[in-house]
């Protein structure tokens, strides 16, 4: 059953569990990334592995944690180790292919490139962001990478000031010539839809608009214009996909406020 | 032990004895978890100058030093401070003023430069930022490296896979070693001789340590060396590499450490809020660091209420249900 009421930030992380499939290897930061990774494992996929770039591996999340760095990070984990053996699990293909990623920007362009950096000049920036983390690494390394974002014409950008994390960087197969793996960022979920990278393009489209949202206001909360033929209404979060994201993976209400 | 391995002073001397202006270092721990905060706040109120900061992802103590203007240089990959700070304010401060010159890595990056120097390999490979601005945006320039001997002339640099198509690679990017004069961490456990001991995730702690020329350890429980020695195998940092080792329980707040405490959320939104606006940071940085002699100093004024509140819980090793948001 369809459920009546929801905010948009449940839409959003529901809208990310369902993109994570059970055996799937979710690497979460914190924030609606961590919500949706622990709405998969409630709802959709309960075999996911949800492990931090801080090295923690299938952390027992009895709280959620406010930061990757967060002590409730290593309570219950399969291994407490550190960054190089959290960045190496993602760059060895033999376990980096079943990852995927959740990541954040302050600008993402048409081909899912990330910056995370800088507004303005990289040398003398207006507003000077937390800068890759993890990021660049996350995105170079594995196949699938969900990008939050809110749909904002300063943060759907024609040119990043400045490109932190790789994603199909010019299209055309200019990713894999740079010399990265095929991977980044081919979902972005917004406030408003969810939209993906072509595969043979490496161009974004519109996938689903949210209820009560048309393609033409999404248009106008974007600098570059994208395919919306094949976009379809998303379905909404059902009544259990509701429940369980409230009653077990946020009950202090630390995300969903 | 005989007393002359000992390695045990206080965190004053260790500070002394080993920093100078222009020093190049690293701290531990990582955004709001087992930063070296004693360290830290004795090397601001001793104001040393021009430090040469080496740092992957750590948000408090990156911050604090920034604040207190004694970072000439950094080399960073994240200045974030979880929820208090998404960019830690006075590095976004210092950057966006000129007043800080900044090079950005990833992490892995970061983390594998420090392994590079543990190891004694001039760089290390990874398959990590092709086509990211991180390898063409350079913070510090050709001739400001060139001018520097202790900086690579190279920011970073790609090469052919040399071993043909193995892993799929047909480029490989070298990362620069780096090899800090002084590493400060904070531990859960170490002996008189230095031998560290950490529970939980060790972040990048133990590369960071092995690169560097002298490392000071803070602790909050110092033993004896044959307390260590039996199961050795949950150590991770032999006494080699150590040069100094101080006693400072809570030397990581108001960061957490795992088992012990949390971080303090009071403290980081205090600061925080502070952070944001010049004369009342000052207003804070006059209380809390310079106008306390010393950690207890700084513990004091957080009270003995706080420090219960963020008291580990012995079975998760963080307080359960403390207020965070």
């Amino acid at each position: 059953m369809q459920a009546q009421d929801y905010s948009l930030k449940e839409m959003m992380a529901i809208m990310a569990a369902r993109e994570i499939k059970n055996g799937d290897i979710v690497f979460a930061g914190t924030g609606i990334s961590m919500l949706a990774a622990a709405a998969a494992k409630n709802i959709n996929a309960p075999e996911c592995v949800i492990f931090f770039e801080t090295g923690a591996i299938d952390s027992a999340i009895e709280e959620l944690p406010l930061s990757v760095g967060d002590p409730r990070v290593m309570y219950g984990s399969a291994s407490n180790a550190g960054l190089l053996e959290a960045f190496a699990t993602m760059q060895n293909r033999i376990t980096g292919d079943k990852v995927i990623a959740i990541l954040g920007a302050a600008q993402i362009d048409r081909y899912g490139n990330l910056n995370t950096t800088a507004i303005g000049d990289y040398h003398q920036p207006d507003i000077r962001f937390s800068g890759s983390g993890g990021g660049c690494d996350v995105a170079s390394f594995v196949p699938r990478c969900i990008a939050f974002m809110q749909h904002e014409k300063r943060k759907f950008v024609e040119k990043l000031d400045y490109l932190t994390s790789p994603g199909q960087l010019q299209g055309g197969g200019s990713r894999e010539a740079a010399g990265l793996r095929p991977g980044g960022v081919n979902v972005v979920i917004t406030n408003m839809a969810v939209m993906r990278i072509d595969s043979e393009s490496g161009e974004m489209y519109l996938d689903r608009y949210y209820p009560g949202v048309t393609p033409e206001i999404i248009l106008d909360n974007m600098q570059f214009s994208v395919d919306v033929s094949k976009a379809k209404q998303a379905k909404p979060p059902t009544e259990t996909e509701l429940t369980t994201l409230r009653q077990k993976c946020d009950p202090q209400r630390l995300i969903l406020g | 032990m005989d007393k002359e391995n000992s390695k045990v002073m206080t965190v004053e001397t260790a500070v002394k004895r080993f920093m100078n202006d222009g020093s190049h270092i690293s701290i531990g721990g990582f955004t709001l978890n087992r930063n070296p905060m004693a360290a830290v706040y004795e090397i601001i109120r001793q104001r040393f100058k021009n430090l040469h900061l080496y740092a992957h992802s750590n948000g408090t103590g990156v911050d604090e030093l920034i604040g207190a203007g004694c970072v000439g240089k950094l080399e960073i990959a994240y200045a974030g401070n979880g929820k208090t700070a998404a960019t830690c304010i006075r590095f976004r401060k210092a950057v966006q003023e000129g007043t800080l010159k900044v090079e950005d890595y990833s992490n892995f990056m970061m983390s594998l430069r420090f392994l590079a120097g543990a190891m004694g390999v001039p760089f290390m490979p990874t398959l990590s930022g092709f086509g990211s601005e991180i390898i063409t945006a350079w913070g510090f320039s050709k001739e400001m490296r060139q001018a520097d001997p202790e900086i690579p002339d190279d920011k970073l640099v790609i090469i052919d896979n040399p071993f043909g198509m193995k892993q799929d690679a047909s480029k490989v990017l070298l990362v620069p070693a780096i090899n800090p004069d002084v590493t400060f961490i904070h531990v859960q456990k170490a002996d008189t001789m230095g031998t560290c001991r950490i529970d939980g995730l060790t972040f990048a702690d133990v590369e960071q340590a092995k690169a560097s020329k002298h490392v000071v350890v803070t602790c909050e429980e110092l033993v004896e060396p044959d307390a260590l020695r039996e199961f050795p195998e949950r150590n991770q940092i032999p006494f080699l590499h150590v040069s100094a080792v101080c006693h400072v329980p809570y030397g990581a707040y108001p960061t957490a450490v795992y088992h012990h405490y949390d971080y303090d959320a009071v403290y980081l939104r205090a600061y925080a809020a502070a952070a944001k606006d010049d004369d009342k940071f000052l207003t804070f940085q006059k209380k809390y660091l310079y106008g306390v002699p010393n950690h207890q100093g700084l513990l004091n004024l957080a009270g003995q209420e706080r420090l219960k509140a963020i008291k580990a819980d012995a079975r998760t090793g963080y307080a359960v249900n403390m207020k965070r948001g």
